[in-house]
């Protein structure tokens, strides 16, 4: 008996013999697959992004408190860390709110075959990447 | 009429509190609203890159900001502490411990939320 998992799974059969239960594997048994990776980045990204709306409703504070607050608040956020850290919510956010319209088109009953949601998974990324990549030109460069 | 559950299983708890579909329900609703939120979101920051207290204030001021400012907030903090509810309910396996961390994380996006509100009530008026 190695693993203690082994001594919870001993159990009686229904004529009172001892029986050995079968084990479930564990998670990192399976294959990552774009369908699993992209379920558990949703999940992620969305526990990511609740610190990000702590951060957001700070930055309004500071905003609501004085001009000097807000200045702190502005030079953070333009800080090479702070820019490093809004560039991965931006990313976590247009990944969230890609994969969620995916979702929500499950939802309402489209695109349940394999092939399609092997084709909505990839579009996902791209269009995550992509809107990424637009705005932080748009910020860094337009404006 | 045959009563089919077992007199423990009625006995066990209420059965379904019929209060799963709900927050389904919400969760999608609260996502469909933030989609254009986000959006506007994203260009408010980018608007507001390197703004002053000043311009953000004449920011706030305009009706409609302040208004999809309250609608973002509100929405965002509603999706997230339910979104958040699940992921405590899948790992979180003692009772007592997972309603510890469940009353922290309702009481901490509570706080951010009514501070995110108020802050955008303060710079609109």
């Amino acid at each position: 008996m190695q693993d203690v998992r082994e001594a919870l799974m001993q159990g009686r059969n229904s004529a009172g013999g001892t029986v050995r239960r079968p084990l479930s594997p564990h998670l990192q048994v399976y294959r990552p697959q774009i369908t699993s990776t992209l379920s558990i980045l949703h999940r992620i990204t969305g526990v990511a992004l609740s610190a990000g709306a702590i951060l957001l409703s700070l930055w309004l504070a500071a905003a609501a408190t004085s001009s000097g607050a807000f200045s702190v608040a502005q030079a953070v956020v333009g800080s090479v860390l702070g820019m490093i850290v809004l560039f991965g919510f931006t990313l976590a956010l247009f990944y969230h709110f890609c994969n969620g319209i995916r979702h929500l088109l499950w939802d309402a009953g489209f695109g349940f075959e394999l092939p399609s949601v092997h084709r909505s998974g990839t579009a996902v990324m791209l269009a995550a990447a992509g809107l990424t990549v637009l705005v932080w030109l748009i910020g860094l460069v337009v404006l | 009429m045959k009563i089919m559950r077992s007199a423990l299983g009625r006995a066990r708890g209420m059965g379904a509190a019929k209060a799963g579909v709900h927050h389904w329900w919400v969760q999608r609703l609260t996502a469909l609203a933030l989609l254009p939120l986000a959006l506007y979101a994203v260009l408010s920051v980018l608007l507001l890159k390197g703004a002053t207290q000043a311009e953000m204030l004449r920011y706030m001021a305009e009706p409609w900001n302040g208004v999809l400012f309250l609608a973002l907030v509100i929405a965002l903090f509603y999706h997230l502490q339910l979104g958040l509810q699940v992921v405590i309910e899948d790992y979180i396996r003692s009772e007592g411990k997972r309603l510890t961390v469940m009353l922290a994380m309702r009481a901490t996006a509570g706080f951010f939320g009514l501070l995110a509100v108020i802050s955008v009530l303060k710079l609109s008026f």
